[in-house]
């Protein structure tokens, strides 16, 4: 086990866009503890992406089970997670161990279904919602090269978004 | 050494204020940090910090031509400050009412005497013009519980005045 370096932008590594993991073998379990370390070690971070270390492969981990009255699934690691139904919206403020001393305004969508492997390569599907759906989110977008700056939205928005009450722009999936 | 300062323009809003102003103090050697700039009522209001070795009043001579140009006016304030001072906001509050005069200072008075420190507010005018609607967004920390918050701020509802607290929760990942 180890605490890695990670990647702060302007790192170019953090715009590449991840490869899928095929074989779930050790150095994959390696890999997670090592990210797993590198997570606990900085501010309080609920997510890590393994791209954020250096590592271009689809493996992210979330845990917000430490935060109160927040819905949860434990402590997560996703590997190749894709999301299949997102519905509503919401402006939270993020921020990331790879931007210090920045946060901002983002929107994500409230409600996820999530389908996504675990370290034995074996298939999960998941309702997620609020805080932890924004985390995956989050995450995720590092896996494809993005992150929450290239999402953040104007202060004002917010304000907009109150005048106007717009539906919701994705179909409810069922509760499973 | 370079010193902070604190740059504040106002003038009728134009395209290009902006792009011409920071060029003047980009060719001046000047710079630039955080900055908000807004568009209020048709005109153009900018607050920047600039850093550089010259003196305050070299900075304010070498934007006099483009200032001029642009009819901006021109302010500018030595800076004890500089970068990396962030705070993060733990609470909103978002008001709305009928628009009439005292609502920013019935609310703002409440939230201060909570001990509670503003790091960001927009408001705006909406609604009709003869029936106008005041909007306000508040970013800030407080120590003091939501419910306490909330609680504090009660009395404003009576008054006509909408007003929602919520948390800001920060997300690292």
């Amino acid at each position: 086990m180890a605490i890695l370096k990670v990647l702060k932008l302007p790192d170019p590594r953090l715009k590449q866009v991840s490869a899928p993991v095929e074989s779930f073998d050790q150095a994959v379990r390696d890999l997670v503890a090592d990210l797993e370390e590198t997570r606990l070690a900085g501010p309080a971070a609920v997510g890590i992406a393994a791209p954020q270390v250096g590592v271009l492969r689809r493996i992210i981990i979330v845990d917000v089970s430490t935060r109160p009255k927040t819905p949860n699934h434990g402590h997560l690691v996703l590997i190749n997670p894709e999301i299949l139904h997102w519905e509503g919206f919401a402006i939270g403020r993020e921020g990331c161990l790879s931007v210090p001393d920045y946060t901002g305004n983002v929107i994500r969508a409230t409600h996820i279904r999530l389908r996504a492997q675990d370290l034995d390569g074996v298939e999960h599907l998941y309702e997620m919602e609020g805080f932890e759906a924004r985390a995956v989110q989050h995450e995720m977008d590092h896996l494809d090269g993005l992150l929450f700056v290239d999402r953040v939205v104007s202060r004002r928005t917010d304000l907009y978004r109150r005048q106007v009450h717009q539906p919701a722009v994705f179909p409810r999936v069922k509760a499973q | 050494m370079s010193e902070w300062n604190l740059l504040t323009l106002v003038g009728a809003d134009r395209p290009g204020i902006v792009a011409r102003v920071t060029r003047v103090l980009y060719e001046f050697g000047c710079n630039l940090g955080e900055a908000s700039m807004t568009r209020l009522g048709g005109n153009f209001a900018i607050m920047l910090m600039v850093s550089s070795a010259r003196s305050p009043g070299e900075i304010l001579d070498a934007l006099k031509p483009v200032a001029e140009t642009l009819g901006l006016r021109i302010h500018l304030d030595p800076s004890t400050g500089g970068l990396h001072q962030h705070l993060t906001p733990n609470v909103q509050v978002r008001v709305f009412g009928a628009d009439r005069a005292g609502i920013v200072a019935e609310v703002t008075e409440i939230l201060a005497a909570q001990g509670f420190n503003i790091l960001e507010l927009d408001s705006d005018v909406a609604g009709e013009s003869n029936r106008p609607l005041y909007i306000m967004n508040i970013q800030g920390y407080s120590d003091q519980t939501l419910e306490s918050l909330i609680e504090a701020l009660a009395p404003l509802a009576a008054r006509g005045i909408s007003i929602d607290v919520t948390p800001v929760d920060l997300l690292i990942g």
